[in-house]
């Protein structure tokens, strides 16, 4: 047998296009007599627009059309939408602004300094009307929707009457995306009904299904090319107004228009992790068993949407506790609409309950780590499931020897080192191990060369890659040999990279694909080949890219096989999507981090000195795309912690640090050293590799590692997102 | 950005010219701060002057000054040679100001030159007296988390945002500019101007006037020195606030002290009474409390940096223990 691919730590097949720039994203594209747009956003949060003047912007050189609600071309699904209803900002449809940075007008020009300018100098005026966008001034709005119901198991607020208790409120700061890639489109009618589009985006198809549903055109008059991402991290899982916006310049001037936006409208048209408060709640016996749990956590969301997360899920299973209740609700503001960012939900979540637990182990005098293996849930206690896997404990054990865990004196302010105070802290992260349902086709040509296409995405981690992986170890091609294909609508169905869950579900139609061939390669075989016309289907033994009979006595490559009977490829296309599995397990992965961190005593600036991430994912397809992508994860997390914020000056409903010098990302001099872990071993339920999904457990918890270290090293308690030095100076102990 | 002409002279007398003759040019050299404030549409010239093929590059001692072109990197500058060992307190706080990709483009001059730095002045939908005067202060009543402490004025309480300067200002450096009436040097502390009335001047250059080299006179500062900037993030972050300390300290007594800080005021701010206060001092814990005490005396908060006095008290005695601890 050939050596297994799965696991290795295989180069990137499309590393040396993206290091030598070869690989080319949504903006590099040029199609003939492409034109340029900008965008012109609104400086006013809530009211009308009086008027557009763009007689100065026209008059410019080089422009070519300005593009406003004035005289946009009409986009049928607007008609279809009923008074009230929450479904989108209709971009370009009246003259309601609802949030600042709304896009009003689009300016297309020749060249793209030229549509920049003449954006200037269109004159919109307004009508202003009183705004909204501080969540605590406006909590007398929050509700509920459908799908925030409350939740309740056991008793609500049974955490009150345990012999400990703690409780407390957490906030986090709006935090946005920020991928290096901004967004944007080009958007080409080569015919009245007939679109191309190059989007950036995490769904080829979905952007498809929602053109398709806007303009009534079909399905296939809609081609949508996005071979390379530049970073999504939630921001490109759906199609934004800016989208629409260009679509339609387009289709009024009947020429290719590209629009890119700037990294400040990045802050307003793209989502972002919604701000929340959450009060936590949560007791337990002396001896640290937890009775109870209370979750209520309150997020913002926009006017004409309701975004709703998993901020709440976590409380619900993540330990093994009697009575839980949650509540979640949203306050709308006049603010756009957030969207999933990395660790949606259980990242805003976890830090509050990964935040509690260590504050209720401290007034427990109990070791944190020792707290959640007592509370460890063997089922789902929500669900009352078996889990599929889960190697939780296992991953305890590994990363607090790994991060020296017995170094930490559960004392407060105990330790120094160079007049640094040192602390130590850990949390624990989890998120859905999805499989959703996708389809891939398998071209074996005559050469021995695979093929294999799906409308998957890649944002970043190597979707690619892993797919060759698989399919080298389900056919015994060589690695070298295979090729998949995606981000092109007109490949065969798969969902949006999103959730985790692409190896997943891709991986596994992969899986299915590449063994429907080997089939079809038999059924070839058993009907031309003379020694292979006996041997029963179900026998036939697939090995190194060859056919074997039962016996092992009789062999012919699939090459000779395509050779011998003149076939230039073979193909098959199959469907592939979780089962009745589902139903009987309950299918998580999980993460836990260890942090060690400095704290300067006079200063308050905190420094992470040492990271130790440990995943419990399944089966590792990838280890050192897998290391990549939790090490991004982390890095995120780092920003969370310490360092992200979007600001907005309420009086205007305007950010004030929308660029990067103020927006802090983590940067190299902020990401320690940081060792992973993973658990590697299979989930035997959830699909053919028995692969969980990485991306969002590779963030999630980790704020509130630091959180508990900074308070182990200096005694102080930072509830409220990022831990700043003067949070950590003005916090009492 | 507007459409702007670009002439780039072939001498100072050339480049000053057409500076000062045009309402609207501007000098150019690295560019890092004007592009962003063109862009911002916070400044819409209609020529840009490109100096940076004047012969204004060189490091050289001169009287046993050290005379530092304006068209100097920031980055070449930190790593000469004589910066390192004759002031490496002015290499530390180049190298703790932005990001190297930005101090390679940046100059001397240029960094001397950049704008104070406050969202409210960048974004032109916002009031702003330095950019639109007589609009107000976006800052006061707003978001005012990174903002000055020191010297501020009811129209204006932006922070010039430079580290480089900040050590300038300690050193005693002098400044040389030459201009339409001829040529002239100022005292670094001079160049830079509070707020007041007229918050839409940083400096005190005249029109058509070119910073053409910065001179530090030599000095004893070579060994008790330390560049503290507290920031939110580990690089690439404008100052919460900065110190720049450089002691001379001789058989166990400071002989002179300068102090100066960044991130607090609209210009660099050096601490006079607090270096009077250690001179002839022992370097010890408690003269430095005392010092740390008379420099934040006169600090004044806003709503979003009450963190800053306290901040600032703590950071300069840090910044004076490592210098002294050396």
């Amino acid at each position: 047998m050939k050596k297994q691919q799965t696991g290795q730590s295989m180069d990137r097949v499309d590393g040396r296009l993206k290091v030598t720039g070869g690989a080319r994203y949504f903006a590099d594209h040029q199609p003939d007599g492409l034109l340029y747009a900008a965008l012109v956003c609104s400086p006013v949060s809530s009211g009308t627009i009086k008027s557009v003047n763009a007689t100065l912007a026209l008059r410019a050189p080089g422009v070519v059309d300005v593009v406003s609600h004035l005289n946009a071309p009409r986009v049928p699904a607007y008609q279809e939408s009923k008074p009230g209803a929450k479904d989108g900002l209709k971009i370009f449809k009246d003259d309601r602004i609802y949030s600042n940075g709304q896009p009003v007008a689009i300016v297309v020009a020749n060249t793209l300094e030229r549509a920049v300018y003449a954006a200037s100098l269109v004159e919109v005026q307004y009508n202003q009307e009183t705004h909204y966008t501080d969540m605590n001034a406006s909590m007398d709005k929050a509700f509920q929707n459908s799908r925030m119901k409350d939740y309740v198991r056991g008793e609500a607020g049974a955490w009150e009457k345990a012999a400990v208790t703690h409780t407390a409120q957490y906030t986090i700061p709006l935090e946005v995306h920020n991928p290096m890639e901004l967004a944007g489109i080009i958007a080409h009618w080569t015919t009245p009904d007939t679109l191309t589009l190059y989007a950036k985006t995490q769904g080829v198809k979905s952007v498809q299904e929602t053109i398709q549903d806007l303009f009534k055109i079909p399905e296939q008059n809609i081609t949508v090319h996005s071979q390379f991402v530049g970073g999504g991290f939630g921001m490109a899982l759906r199609i934004w107004p800016l989208e629409v916006a260009t679509i339609l310049a387009a289709k009024k001037i009947r020429k290719p228009v590209k629009l890119v936006i700037t990294r400040d409208q990045m802050f307003t048209l793209v989502g972002y992790r919604p701000n929340a408060t959450q009060q936590l709640s949560i007791g337990a016996t002396a001896e640290g068993k937890l009775t109870g749990i209370t979750h209520e956590a309150v997020a913002i969301t926009s006017p004409y949407e309701d975004f709703t997360e998993g901020i709440v899920a976590m409380s619900k299973f993540m330990y093994a506790c009697p009575n839980v209740n949650t509540k979640y609700q949203l306050v709308p503001l006049n603010m756009s609409t957030p969207v999933w960012m990395r660790g949606p939900g259980e990242a805003t979540g976890s830090f509050a309950l990964e935040s509690a637990i260590d504050e209720l182990a401290h007034k427990l005098k109990m070791d944190p780590l020792q707290l959640r293996v007592i509370n460890h849930a063997d089922v789902d206690p929500e669900k009352n499931l078996p889990f599929s896997s889960k190697y939780l404990k296992e991953a305890y054990e590994i990363g607090a020897e790994k991060i020296g865990w017995t170094n930490r004196n559960p004392v407060p302010r105990s330790r120094e080192e160079d007049g640094m105070l040192v602390g130590y802290g850990m949390s624990s992260g989890t998120f859905g191990a999805y499989r959703g349902k996708a389809t891939v086709s398998a071209t074996l040509k005559a050469d021995g060369s695979l093929v294999l296409q799906s409308a998957a995405s890649d944002i970043g981690p190597g979707t690619a890659t892993a797919m060759v992986q698989i399919a080298a170890d389900v056919t015994g091609i060589a690695p070298e040999k295979i090729k998949f294909m995606l981000g092109e609508s007109s490949y065969p169905f798969a969902p949006e990279q999103g959730g985790s869950s692409t190896v997943s579900t891709v991986g596994s139609a992969v899986s299915d694909a590449c063994k429907a061939l080997q089939q079809q390669l038999a059924t070839i075989a058993i009907s031309n080949i003379p020694a292979f016309k006996t041997a029963a289907p179900e026998t036939i033994i697939y090995e190194d890219g060859q056919l074997l009979t039962a016996n092992r006595q009789e062999k012919i490559s699939y090459e000779a096989l395509l050779q011998q009977q003149q076939l230039p490829e073979v193909k098959v296309m199959t469907t592939s999507q979780g089962g009745p599995e589902r139903k009987k397990y309950s299918m998580y992965s999980f993460s836990v981090h260890f942090a060690k961190v400095h704290v300067h005593p006079a200063t308050g600036v905190v420094r992470i000195k040492h990271i130790v991430s440990v995943a419990d994912a399944g089966t590792i397809v990838n280890a050192k795309t897998a290391r990549s992508q939790m090490i991004g994860g982390v890095v995120g997390g780092i920003g969370m912690a310490l360092t992200e914020e979007a600001i907005l000056d309420h009086r205007f409903g305007r950010f004030v640090n929308n660029n990067f010098a103020d927006y802090h990302v983590a940067v190299n001099a902020d990401t320690p050293p940081t060792d992973v872990y993973f658990i590697n071993k299979k989930d035997p339920y959830i699909n053919p590799m028995g692969s969980k999904g990485m991306g969002e457990i590779a963030l999630i918890g980790f704020a509130a590692a630091v959180a508990n270290a900074v308070f182990n090293a200096t005694g102080k308690r930072v509830r409220d997102l990022p831990i700043t030095p003067d949070k950590v100076l003005e916090t009492t102990a | 950005m507007n459409q702007f002409s670009y002439v780039r002279p072939a001498n100072l007398k050339a480049a000053i010219d057409a500076v000062a003759k045009d309402k609207s040019a501007r000098f150019i050299a690295g560019g890092t701060n004007l592009l962003d404030l063109m862009k911002s549409g916070v400044v819409t010239s209609e020529k840009l002057v490109d100096i940076n093929r004047l012969p204004l590059k060189d490091i050289q001692l001169s009287e046993g000054a050290l005379h530092i072109g304006a068209l100097v990197l920031n980055s070449d500058l930190a790593a000469h040679d004589l910066v390192k060992t004759q002031h490496p307190l002015l290499s530390q706080a180049l190298l703790a100001g932005a990001s190297q990709q930005l101090r390679n483009m940046a100059t001397v001059g240029g960094n001397m030159m950049q704008r104070t730095r406050c969202t409210y002045f960048y974004d032109t939908t916002m009031p702003c007296n330095k950019r639109a005067p007589n609009s107000g202060c976006g800052a006061i009543g707003g978001i005012n988390r990174m903002h000055a402490i020191f010297g501020a004025s009811d129209s204006c309480i932006a922070v010039h945002p430079s580290d480089m300067c900040v050590a300038l200002a300690a050193l005693d450096a002098m400044v040389l500019v030459t201009g339409p009436k001829g040529s002239r040097r100022i005292p670094f502390t001079d160049f830079h101007r509070l707020p007041g009335n007229t918050p839409q001047l940083d400096n005190n250059l005249g029109k058509g006037e070119l910073i053409t080299a910065v001179e530090i006179p030599s000095n004893h500062f070579t060994k008790n020195i330390y560049y503290l900037k507290v920031r939110d993030r580990a690089s690439y972050a404008f100052a919460l606030v900065s110190v720049a300390v450089a002691l001379d300290i001789r058989d166990g007594v400071i002989h002179e002290a300068r102090l100066a800080m960044g991130g607090v005021a609209h210009k660099p701010w050096r601490l006079p009474e607090a270096e009077k206060a250690l001179a002839g001092k022992a370097p010890t814990a408690e003269n430095f409390r005392i010092a740390a005490g008379i420099a934040t005396q006169s600090a004044k908060a806003y709503k979003h940096n009450m963190f800053k006095p306290a901040l600032a008290l703590n950071s300069i005695q840090t910044a004076l223990q490592k210098a002294a601890s050396v």
